[in-house]
């Protein structure tokens, strides 16, 4: 009995000897870490968006659900860039569901005009070296939308070339960005209908979800 | 054990990857290219050098009954230390790196050292052994991940400004101009291939290494001392 309770307080000192440990450390490195979030998330939305915004971009962002245009119930996050208050563009961060393997998380930053500034793919499973493409890293085919819109092509062609679209396909891969092609139309289709509540909501208060 | 002893184990007669085959998992994941493998065999490293010497110093204190929860407790602590000073100094490494950061409290090569080492002995062997364990690990790692990513991508050291910064833009080595790419060396099945590849070169290297230690033992106890004074 002596032995157990001898056993369990050594167990007991330990655990508190660590936890005091990551408590200290986490307090250390809290506000960097966040810093560091902030950081890429910023760096990944400068890229599809103007840079004359003025608003705090990170701050100023809505989040919705929409089953018709963003399948399976996700979260949508749209981030707001404005000028002197007037809407410049929308960073609309979803996922794209229909993928060769698992979701491909999507960026994509739509113009107040409508038209695309630009998507980015910021995480995917999808076949190293085949359907890798979709990342900016391993080709230039993400920016092919750039300066697209609803109107250009026009609806029967938002589509890869296999389906009579305007859109190349990889070598050996259709499926990844066929996947990709249609979240970017269903994005701006959804703009489209949507776009008052996108920029005239009243932005969501700070905390979770986190951005 | 002397700690020469201790080191040559841990990088090379008990190599974790390539001997004891510990902590495969890691291993085949994360050796696609140097840069990552260098990031994760640093990690292990300082999580086994931190576990080695907290187990050692609790050695007398601990009873053999707890000895492993709270391997687990330390173990799980430490590597919980490192993933946040990662994420906050090193955030794109571990970005790229990230669920194999946390796992490291899974790789069996850490108890292993914990219970078959650092238990038993005093701070400092403690301390060394991790190293050593840890560099074998690491070793072993980037040699797979210098492999993997000459056959895959034709470089070394690609996105080495992940770790170093901006001033490790310059240190990608194009080894193979305009390679086109090869798929299977960065698939998993590249991956063990490669492991069995390095796996056979050690042993090959290591029975040479023995027969000629073997042979010169010989040659050195045979040979008269007059003839070589002669020569």
């Amino acid at each position: 009995m002596n032995n157990m309770l001898k056993s369990a307080a050594a167990l007991g000192l330990v655990a508190i000897a660590g936890t005091t440990l990551l408590t200290g450390v986490d307090a250390l490195t809290a506000d960097r870490i966040a810093a560091q979030e902030r950081r890429v998330i910023l760096e990944q939305l400068g890229q599809i968006i103007p840079q004359s915004y003025d608003n705090p971009l990170l701050e100023d962002r809505i989040l919705f659900r929409d089953e018709h245009h963003f399948p399976k119930g996700q979260l949508v996050t749209a981030y707001r860039a404005r000028q002197q208050g007037e809407p410049l563009a929308v960073v609309l961060k979803f996922s794209a569901v229909n993928g060769y393997n698992g979701n491909i998380a999507l960026l994509v930053g739509i113009n107040s005009n409508g038209t695309l500034r630009g998507a980015r793919v910021t995480a995917h499973k999808e076949t190293p070296g085949l359907g890798d493409p979709i990342e900016i890293e391993k080709s230039d085919w993400i920016n092919g939308f750039h300066g697209k819109s609803l109107e250009n092509p026009e609806s029967g062609r938002w589509a890869v070339k296999r389906d009579g679209g305007d859109f190349d396909q990889f070598t050996g891969a259709t499926i990844t960005p066929r996947a990709v092609v249609e979240a970017v139309r269903l994005a701006l289709e959804y703009f489209a209908a949507n776009r008052d509540f996108l920029f005239d909501t009243v932005a969501a208060p700070a905390g979770d979800p986190a951005p | 054990m002397t700690y020469r002893q201790i080191f040559t184990d841990g990088l090379w007669q008990q190599n974790t990857g390539l001997v004891v085959l510990l902590g495969l998992c890691p291993l085949l994941a994360v050796s696609a290219t140097v840069v990552n493998a260098i990031g994760l065999g640093l990690a292990t490293t300082l999580t086994l050098v931190f576990s080695n010497l907290a187990v050692s110093l609790t050695r007398g204190v601990l009873r053999p009954e707890i000895r492993i929860p709270a391997f687990v407790l330390i173990i799980a602590s430490v590597v919980t230390v490192i993933q946040l000073l990662m994420q906050a100094w090193f955030h794109d490494l571990y970005r790229i790196l990230g669920i194999f950061i946390p796992l490291i409290v899974t790789n069996c090569a850490i108890i292993g050292r914990a219970e078959a080492f650092a238990s038993r002995n005093a701070p400092i062997p403690s301390i060394i052994d991790g190293l050593s364990t840890g560099l074998g690990f690491l070793l072993a790692l980037v040699i797979l991940g210098a492999f993997r990513e000459i056959a895959g991508y034709g470089t070394l050291l690609r996105q080495a400004s992940l770790m170093f910064g901006e001033w490790g833009e310059s240190m990608q080595l194009t080894l193979v101009p305009n390679h086109p790419g090869f798929l299977l060396a960065l698939l998993p099945a590249g991956a063990f291939i490669g492991l069995g590849l390095l796996i056979a070169g050690r042993n090959w290297l290591d029975s040479t290494l023995t027969e000629r230690r073997k042979r010169a033992h010989k040659e050195a106890t045979e040979t008269p001392l007059g003839a070589v004074s002669a020569e």
